[in-house]
């Protein structure tokens, strides 16, 4: 669904207005504002780069050359559940690698991007800080640990 | 404080916290209310205990007994027994801690932590993150107070300096010589920074410190600027670190309201504030001048040096960066003498390392060590050794700009110098073992393919040169290495190291080297022989029906997807080596044990 200002989205910009209203002033305010946006729209779209470039007086290349630079900000929507497969070393040495090529199989869907139903994003991050559970995944909020690859067929199944 | 007959700590680090230890602390408070003992019993969430393997964990104080994996269906028994009548519920402690039929070994004496030393990690697990009440009972902000009433700023570097204190962040720079340039540098606003971007994929260190002592930076960070003259500080963590965050900025405000941070603290002249910047995901924003671009709220490219950040940092003014486990030890250091922190570690190499214990290792977690302790001593008294009967191959410390160590070396000293000495480093603290089924190879194409995502692409030596070594490692990982390509990544390798403009780049070929130098024989059974002697690499492995064991059922070749498997029923069937695409199907489904992976 494309951004709507005055419509839909309407409140989305209200609540981006009054982080930049706050933090305008304070040195580095760039990167702080980005990632409130990120929050409350879930990713950047053009609209809103554009948005925040024209509100700091700056250009929107400066803004999306910040946006790309980071592997935080995302520029596409994101699925209803994010899957994120630890890749940290001590996930990796305990056969993470194969946990998340066998989401990636099921899912149908590379890593980094979302499935066609918009149902689930599946990344690979690094260390999560649980490596006594490797190897360790996380949907949402929840954490999975000591993961075996075919177990995640009927994790999944609970969403 | 109220005065409480019984405590019990229940673990709030992220590992625990993944294996449900909030559902415990809920279910202790109901529990031990029910039993009428809210009074006398309190309940506490504190930081990572460093045993994670274990958790969650639960510890009862005063007997200092070491519950391990408990579950919400064991909390009420725990009250009943233990808290009620006195009786330790054995059936639930670590094994470790049970010393024959009737005694337990309390926390201290169980054999994960007898070799360690609490320095940095001192209050993680023992305090409640989220109280200053607790951290100030425990000599918290004392250090601030003697440092701002008794000394001079350069009476505080003095000491830092003869502590021998070096950064924990990787390179090992002495801290105190760090803060006397800053000091020495003329300017009206000075900053200091912490960093606390843990770029090390695969370490949680910092973020224990953080979530388990978070008051220890803060105090740390307002004595390093009354040292250097500065009075505004900024945190850089990363964002993937929610419960951190959220306890630093607890801690903060907190400090905030005890007039420990803000104007004219302990009633002195002297001011200082601090604010958290939230880092955005990138590796190489752990390097000082990108991370400061970045709080500036730039792209996190770094920048060339000189000028050095101690002269022109942060906005163009003399900035300090130390990592968190640096700041971690500064009190400690200024109320307890710089002589008490000289006298653990080796000559050049002072003080404790928090290391991240991780990989094919049976105590994985978190454990703080004298610097001097033998690799053998972590990984088999502290860490247990390995699981499953299988035998240690490699440790490897510095993370993507580490090397590793081998099982040759066991006996090697844990300290700045020996590790560099043998081609590795400190790093910050990631220690991942590694047993007989990982590959080496792998583990440096593992390494490679992460810096190669997170080169900022800003040189070309390293934009394009790790992209060229990690070509050549894959190539060689799916079996069409060539001869020569060990020659290549050594030229490339030297190349990079000589021309790279930052630290990520400098350090990027180290894992590939370290490998060579101590595991050559793997590299060239896959070019030559196109074999993975650890069995890891899947496009090398062969798969074959042994003759003997065959009962010809054909199980295998109706699930083979590439109709590689022929033979005749009721007997052998073979295997089409130029067919297989090693999916291993038909070795999960064989009966007999016929079919075999090599
Ligand atoms: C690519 C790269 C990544 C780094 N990542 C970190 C990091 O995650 N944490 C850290 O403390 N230091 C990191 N460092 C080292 C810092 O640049 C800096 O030396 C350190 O934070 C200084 O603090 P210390 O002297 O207390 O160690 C990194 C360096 C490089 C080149
Ligand atoms: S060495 Fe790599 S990370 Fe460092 S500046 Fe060059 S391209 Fe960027
Ligand atoms: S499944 Fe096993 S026993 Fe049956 S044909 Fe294949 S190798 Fe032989
Ligand atoms: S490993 Fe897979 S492709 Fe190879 S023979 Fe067995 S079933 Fe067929
Ligand atoms: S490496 Fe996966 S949780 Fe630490
Ligand atoms: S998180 Fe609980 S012991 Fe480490």
């Amino acid at each position: 669904m494309p951004i709507d200002r005055n419509g839909k989205d309407k409140e989305k910009f209200q609540q981006l207005q009054a982080v930049i209203d706050d933090k305008k002033g304070m040195p580095g305010a760039l990167m702080p504002i980005m990632q409130n946006a990120q929050e409350i729209f879930g990713y950047l779209p053009i609209e809103v780069q554009q948005f925040i470039a024209d509100e700091l007086n700056i250009t929107l290349s400066e803004v999306y050359g910040v946006a790309t630079f980071y592997a935080q900000f995302v520029l596409e929507p994101q699925g209803e559940h994010v899957i994120g497969v630890c890749l940290g070393t001590a996930c990796y040495v305990k056969g993470s690698q194969a946990v998340l090529d066998k989401l990636s199989e099921i899912l149908h869907c590379p890593v980094g991007k979302t499935t066609e139903d918009g149902k689930f994003t599946l990344n690979a991050t690094r260390c999560l800080g649980a490596c006594g559970l490797a190897p360790v995944m996380m949907i949402g909020d929840e954490v999975y640990g000591r993961l075996k690859p075919d177990e995640v067929e009927g994790i999944l199944a609970k969403y | 404080m109220d005065l409480f007959r019984s405590h019990v700590l229940v673990c709030g680090g992220t590992g625990c916290s993944s294996s449900g230890s909030a559902e415990l602390i809920r279910l202790f408070e109901e529990d031990i209310a029910k039993a009428g003992l809210e009074n006398e019993v309190k309940v506490v969430r504190t930081g990572c205990f460093g045993l994670c393997a274990m958790g969650p964990i639960v510890i009862v104080y005063p007997e200092g007994a070491f519950y391990s994996r408990i579950r919400p269906e064991n909390v009420e028994e725990i009250v009943n027994e233990h808290l009620l009548k006195g009786r330790i519920v054995r059936r639930l402690l670590c094994s470790e801690a049970i010393e024959d039929e009737t005694t337990t070994k309390s926390l201290d004496e169980v054999d994960f932590y007898k070799k360690q030393k609490r320095v940095a990690l001192r209050n993680c697990g023992v305090i409640d993150p989220e109280n200053i009440d607790e951290y100030i009972a425990f000599d918290g902000y004392r250090a601030l107070g003697k440092v701002l009433t008794e000394m001079t700023p350069q009476e505080v570097i003095d000491v830092i300096k003869a502590s021998g204190l070096r950064g924990r962040g990787g390179a090992g720079f002495p801290t105190g010589t760090k803060w006397q340039f800053a000091r020495n540098a003329v300017g009206d606003k000075k900053f200091v920074c912490c960093n606390a971007d843990e770029g090390d994929p695969g370490a949680f260190m910092d973020r224990s410190v953080l979530e388990g002592d978070p008051h220890a930076v803060i105090e740390a960070m307002a004595i390093a600027a009354y040292a250097i003259g500065s009075d505004q500080g900024y945190i850089y963590v990363r964002a993937e670190y929610p419960i951190a965050v959220k306890r630093l900025q607890i801690a903060i405000g907190q400090a905030r309201e005890y007039g420990l941070l803000g104007k004219n603290i302990f009633g002195t002249d002297f001011s200082f504030d601090l604010d958290i910047r939230l880092g955005a995901g990138a590796f190489v924003c752990g390097e000082e001048t990108a991370l400061m671009n970045s709080i500036e709220g730039k792209r996190g490219e770094p920048r060339p040096r000189p000028p050095f950040p101690a002269n022109k940092g942060l906005f163009e003014k003399p900035t300090i960066l130390n990592n968190v486990e640096t700041y971690a030890n500064v009190a400690q250091i200024i109320l307890k003498g710089a002589d008490w922190f000289a006298s653990m570690g080796t000559e050049k190499s002072k003080g404790t390392k928090v290391f991240a214990l991780g990989g094919k290792i049976n105590n994985t977690g978190l454990v703080e060590i004298p610097m001097g302790t033998t690799l053998r001593e972590i990984i088999y008294d502290i860490g247990g050794g390995i699981p499953n009967g299988k035998k240690f191959k490699a440790a490897q410390t510095g993370g993507p700009s580490g090397g590793c160590i081998p099982a040759s070396l066991l006996d090697v000293s844990i300290d700045y110098d020996s590790l560099i000495a043998i081609g590795s480093m400190m790093g910050s603290g990631g220690m991942i073992v590694m047993d007989e089924d990982n590959c080496m190879v792998d583990i440096a194409r593992f390494f490679l393919d992460f810096t190669v995502d997170e080169s900022c692409g800003k040189c070309t030596p390293c934009r394009i040169g790790t992209r060229r070594m990690l070509e050549i490692l894959e190539r060689i990982t799916e079996g069409k290495g060539e001869p020569g390509d060990i020659e290549k990544l050594e030229t490339l390798a030297k190349n990079i190291k000589a021309t790279a403009l930052c630290g990520l780049g400098q350090t990027a070929p180290n894992p590939v080297l370290s490998t060579l130098q101590y595991f050559r024989d793997e590299y060239e059974a896959h070019i030559y022989e196109k074999r993975c002697p650890a069995g890891h690499c899947k496009k090398l492995l062969r798969y074959t029906i042994d003759p003997a064991l065959c009962k010809g059922c054909s199980l295998c070749s109706k699930v083979c997807p590439v109709g590689a498997i022929t033979g005749e029923l009721r007997k052998t069937f073979s295997i089409d080596p130029n067919k297989c695409i090693k999916c291993g199907s038909c070795m999960e489904k064989c009966r007999f044990n016929a079919i075999s992976r090599k």
